[in-house]
Formats: structure tokens, C-alpha cells, sequence
């Protein structure tokens, strides 16, 4: 896993993605000006080209952390209620705040992720054996329990396609003015990487961490904010992508061991890389029409993940 | 007579009672004839799903030594919603024309059978394979199946989406008599088939490594309650839909009331208590609640917060 690789694929991707679509355009044209097929690339390539990045990036970061502070690697924001949570969150959000903007839908869903994600720490934090396979399947469960919230309220006020189509990740929808809120995970990025350090000491364990002088539950907290917060804001934005936290911090992790800050970059690169892969896929296939990438990472993460399983067992 | 039998004695009375309302709340002389021939396969409906259901979660949770999981985490349950939905997805709103109720059943049942055989082949192609990795498996598949589903379900047109929403849920309403009888056969046979094992589970609970040492063929007998598991989770989920935390609740209450470890009492508790729990829950739907809320929803929200507080009692005890 070179990194002049990653960087190489990344540009690759990132033109290839531009310049896909109904609408043909290429270089020629924008360097004469043309005044609509600018238009195009500004209002929708362009946007959507940077909200996958920013989500590939987040989303495998947030997998990353919470690998490491859970010391568990099937830990991941999908495996661990912040997704669901989130969910939750919008439901209310869509039945309570209906009429307010979607800046206000995205600080409750928030508010829901980070609760859940708690919730969830304190529950693996009580239970005694820790099974490295046992702690994702609690993550699971508790996933299904807020799932059975959301559908019973969802079921009553007649959301339940509405909110499944909220979730489906999908990068079609994203034009101008419709996805700037996942700017905000950017400063994420750097907090996380200035925290880099504490996490992975934090990650050897409650005592050790101590011992070495480190505020463990600040820095915990600090890493959950950080993945409740990134994962909202993708989930509230494109939509869930399955696997994406899970698989890709795994395989960058088998190629560099757990330095989280060695890993960081890698990992971010990683992310997006791969999300740009499976978009360009979604929208190839059936051409002009477009899979939705919930879809197409669904389908390429639970391949890779197996293949990681009985790999790793070996 | 012990505590346990009193206490199983008592369960089976509530249940009597529970069916006994069930069948003759608001019924008088102008329209019994018209309401029991449909409350009766109903009652039936629930009885036989409530009773696969404990049955198959406590054998479940007794091979896998853990008490907080269900069959359900095997995927079974996306994948047959994943079946409904390519259903309406693709034959749109003449799915109710073309498919019957029927062959619907026998077409999910087969499905969710051979996606069970596949998992089980691939599982135990190795031995020794740790059970934690099937359920594992079977998650990442359940999420596979979603993904393809939600997908599905974002293209399909709202009408006919209510058809996908209806099966979503597990609900009484509909229960065909051809079809009950088949369930019934097939639970009847099964069970029948697994009472010479419900002695040996006693000693299975004591672990893999115990009930070795004490004479049993370990690996055989999981893999035949997981056999008989998978179908019992089948003919239940396609009789009337997906129910994920009714086992988890009514297994955990039966421990909880019982204190033991025979199964021949455990299963009889948890059957009782399915019973009681999915009667009580139809009519709190039917009359409460006025069929505004399906009862799986119900259940699944009831069990689910008993799961987290067991979760976190662990602590303590």
C-alpha cells in the first residue's frame, strides 16, 4: 500500500469522476469557457466530487478511531448504533422540526448519534467477556433495538419508505447548495489528526493510559464526538454507506500496523479512493441511469469484508 | 408438586384465559358465526409461530452459549424481506394477482432454505469453525440483502410499497388455513424429532468442552439443531413475517422466572409465555391501538429495552 499509489488513484478517480455523466464534457471545453458546461461542473460535478471525497474520508476515520478505542476491529459506526441512531434522529427531526432548516434536522440527529454511540460504549464497557466477534453482534443488536424505535413511530406517520430512502447512500442528489454541511467534518479531520497520538495510547487501555499520564475518559469522549459527529453528518447528507468504516481501516491496519497517526493519512486516502470507485461504478453500469452507491458499496464492502474474514482466520 | 410445575401451571392458565378473551371479547349471539372462523385460525396463526419461535430461540442460545441472541441474527429475516421486495419490484402492483398466497410461502421458505444451506456448507467445510463466525456471516449477509432491498424499495412506486410495507412486519391478519395446517405439520414433525435431544441441551449448556467429556457428539448434535433451527425460523417467517426480539424476550423471561437449566421446562415456560405475550400484544393491537401499530413493531420495542436493561444488569450481577 504505497502512498504515491494512493495519491496516483486518487487524481485518476477524481478526473474520471468529473467527467462522467449524461451531460459529456471534456478539457477542451473548459478551456474555452463554455459557459454551461462550467455551469455543470459547478453545480453538480464538482459538488459531488468533493462530498464523496469528504465522506470516504470521514466515514473510514471514524472506523479508524473507533477500532482503536475500542481495541476491537469489527468495531465500526455502522457496527456500533451510530448509524441507526442517527436515523432515529431524523425521524424526529423530520416529525418535530419539520418546518426548520436542515442545519437544526442535522444538530438533532447528532445529538441521537452521539447518545447512541455512548450508549453503546457504556453497554461493551459492562460486559464482561470480550469476545472480539461478541462486541460487534452487541453493536448489531442495539442497532436493531433503536431500528425497532424508529419503525414504530416511522410506521404511524407513514415515513416508512421516506426514511428508508433518506438513508440509501446516494450521490446523485448532491448538488449546490444541497450538501455544504459536510464541510464541517473537515476541521474533524484535523482535530483527529492533532489527537492522533492520545488515541492510540488510549486505545492500549483504560490503566496503561492512566499510568502514562493521559486523561483517558477526555480523550474516549473526544474520539466519540468525533465519529457521532462524522457520521451524522454523512448519513444526513449522502446516506448510509455499509462496511465503508469497517473494511477499509481493517485493510490499511493489516498493511501498517495500529500507529493511528502513521495510519491516519493512508486511511483517509483509502476511503476515498474507494467511495470514488464505487460511484464511478454505480453510475457506469447502467449508464445513463445510476445505481445508488448505498448499493454498489453494499454490495463490493460485504465481498471484501467476507474474503477479509476467512483471510484473517487463516 | 415443585415451585416450577405451580409456576408453569400458572403460565398455562394465564394463556387459557388470554385465548379464552381473545376469542369472545365484544362477541354475542348476532355474530359468533361470523367472528370466530376468523379468530380461531388467528389464535391458531399465533400459537404455532409464538411456540417456533422460543423454541427455536432457546435451542439457538443454548448452542451458542448466549443469552442475548436470536436466530434472526442469521439473516434470515432481510432475506425475506429482500424476496418480498423483488417481488413488487418486479411484478409491481400485480403482485397480489400473480402470486399467491401460497406459493409465496413455499417460494420463501425455499429461498431462506438454501441460503441456510449455502451458509452451512460454507461453514462447516472446516472443522472446528466457531459459531461466533457464522453469526458474524450471516450479519454481513443480512446487510448485503438490505442494501440491495432499500435500494429496490427507493425505486418503488409509494402503492405499491405498501404492499413491501405490509409484509415488513409481521401481522395475524391474513393467515390462510391451507397454509397453517402445512406450518403446523412441519413444527409438529420437528419437534418430535428434536424431544430426544432436549435432555442432552442440559448438558450442552455446559459448554463444548464439558458435554464432550460427558459423552456427547458434540459437533453432530449443533449441527442438527441448527438444521432444525433454520427451518423452524423459515416456516414461522413466512407464515406471518419477521418477529427479531420476540425469542430474546420471552427465552430470558423463562430463565428469569424458572431459574434452571432443564430445557423440558425451559421450552414449556417460553412457549407458554410466546403464547401469552403475542395474544395479549394482538389484542392490545386490535383493540388499543385500532391495527395502528403492527404487533411485531410492539414486541420488537418491548424486547428490545428488556435486551439493553439485561445488558446492562450484567454488570452488576
Amino acid at each position: 500500500m504505497k502512498r504515491r499509489y494512493l495519491i496516483v488513484a486518487l487524481i485518476v478517480l477524481s478526473f474520471t469522476s468529473l467527467f462522467i455523466g449524461v451531460k459529456n464534457i471534456n478539457i477542451l471545453d473548459i478551456i474555452r469557457l463554455e459557459d454551461d458546461k462550467i455551469q455543470i461542473l459547478l453545480i453538480s460535478r464538482i459538488p459531488r466530487l468533493v462530498s464523496i471525497i469528504v465522506a470516504g474520508v470521514s466515514m473510514s476515520m471514524a472506523g479508524l478511531i473507533m477500532q482503536q478505542l475500542t481495541r476491537n476491529k469489527f468495531v465500526s459506526p455502522t457496527t456500533a448504533a451510530t448509524v441507526d441512531s442517527a436515523r432515529l434522529g431524523i425521524l424526529v427531526s423530520l416529525l418535530l422540526f419539520s418546518s426548520f432548516s436542515s442545519f437544526t434536522k442535522m444538530v438533532v440527529s447528532f445529538m441521537f448519534a452521539l447518545a447512541g454511540t455512548f450508549l453503546f460504549i457504556k453497554i461493551i464497557k459492562s460486559v464482561r467477556f470480550k469476545d472480539k466477534i461478541f462486541i460487534p453482534l452487541v453493536g448489531i443488536m442495539l442497532g436493531n433495538i433503536i431500528d425497532s424505535i424508529t419503525t414504530f413511530f416511522a410506521y404511524r406517520y407513514e415515513l416508512v419508505q421516506n426514511i428508508s430512502s433518506w438513508l440509501l447512500g446516494d450521490f446523485s442528489m448532491v448538488i449546490r447548495g444541497r450538501y455544504e454541511l459536510l464541510y464541517l467534518s473537515v476541521p474533524l479531520v484535523f482535530i483527529t489528526y492533532l489527537y492522533a497520538n492520545q488515541f492510540t495510547v488510549a486505545g492500549m487501555g483504560e490503566d496503561f493510559s492512566s499510568n502514562l499520564g493521559l486523561n483517558y475518559n477526555k480523550v474516549v469522549n473526544i474520539g466519540l464526538i468525533i465519529v457521532a459527529l462524522s457520521a451524522s453528518l454523512v448519513v444526513i447528507t449522502v446516506g448510509r454507506m455499509p462496511f465503508l468504516g469497517l473494511i477499509i481501516p481493517n485493510i490499511v491496519t493489516i498493511y501498517q500496523g495500529d500507529n493511528l497517526k502513521k495510519n491516519l493519512l493512508p486511511t483517509a486516502m483509502f476511503g476515498a479512493v474507494f467511495l470514488l470507485f464505487c460511484d464511478i461504478l454505480g453510475r457506469v453500469i447502467i449508464y445513463p441511469y445510476e445505481i445508488s452507491i448505498g448499493l454498489t458499496v453494499g454490495v463490493i464492502g460485504s465481498a471484501l469484508f467476507l474474503y477479509l474474514l476467512f483471510w484473517r482466520d487463516q | 408438586m415443585s415451585s416450577k410445575k405451580k409456576l408453569l401451571l400458572l403460565l398455562g392458565c394465564l394463556l387459557l384465559v388470554s385465548i379464552v378473551l381473545y376469542l369472545t371479547i365484544s362477541l354475542n349471539s348476532r355474530n359468533w358465526d361470523f367472528a370466530l372462523p376468523r379468530r380461531i385460525p388467528k389464535a391458531a396463526a399465533i400459537l404455532l409461530t409464538g411456540s417456533a419461535i422460543a423454541y427455536s430461540t432457546l435451542i439457538f442460545q443454548t448452542i451458542t452459549n448466549n443469552r442475548i441472541l436470536t436466530p434472526s441474527i442469521l439473516g434470515l429475516d432481510s432475506l425475506y424481506l429482500l424476496v418480498q421486495t423483488s417481488m413488487v419490484f418486479v411484478l409491481g402492483s400485480r403482485t397480489l394477482e400473480v402470486i399467491s398466497g401460497t406459493s409465496n410461502f413455499l417460494l420463501s421458505i425455499l429461498v431462506m432454505l438454501v441460503f441456510s444451506g449455502v451458509l452451512y456448507k460454507l461453514l462447516f467445510r472446516k472443522e472446528n469453525q466457531n459459531i461466533y463466525f457464522l453469526l458474524l456471516v450471516g450479519i454481513i449477509f443480512s446487510t448485503f440483502f438490505q442494501s440491495i432491498s432499500s435500494f429496490m424499495q427507493m425505486l418503488i412506486d409509494p402503492n405499491e410499497f405498501s404492499i413491501v410495507q405490509n409484509r415488513m412486519f409481521a401481522n395475524f391478519h391474513n393467515v390462510k388455513t391451507d397454509l397453517l395446517t402445512i406450518s403446523v405439520v412441519i413444527f409438529a414433525t420437528l419437534a418430535l424429532y428434536t424431544y430426544p435431544y432436549i435432555s442432552k441441551l442440559d448438558v450442552l449448556s455446559l459448554g463444548r468442552d464439558h458435554a464432550i467429556n460427558l459423552g456427547i457428539d458434540y459437533d453432530k448434535v449443533v449441527k442438527r439443531m441448527l438444521l432444525v433451527i433454520v427451518i423452524m425460523v423459515s416456516v414461522a417467517t413466512a407464515l406471518v413475517g419477521p418477529i427479531t426480539f420476540l425469542g430474546l424476550l420471552v427465552v430470558n423471561l423463562a430463565r428469569e422466572l424458572l431459574h434452571t437449566y432443564r430445557h423440558h421446562d425451559l421450552i414449556m415456560g417460553s412457549m407458554l409465555l410466546s403464547g401469552i405475550a403475542l395474544i395479549g400484544g394482538q389484542l392490545m393491537v386490535e383493540r388499543i391501538f385500532n391495527y395502528h401499530t403492527p404487533i411485531s413493531v410492539m414486541i420488537n420495542l418491548v424486547g428490545g429495552i428488556y435486551f439493553i436493561y439485561l445488558l446492562l444488569r450484567e454488570r452488576k450481577g
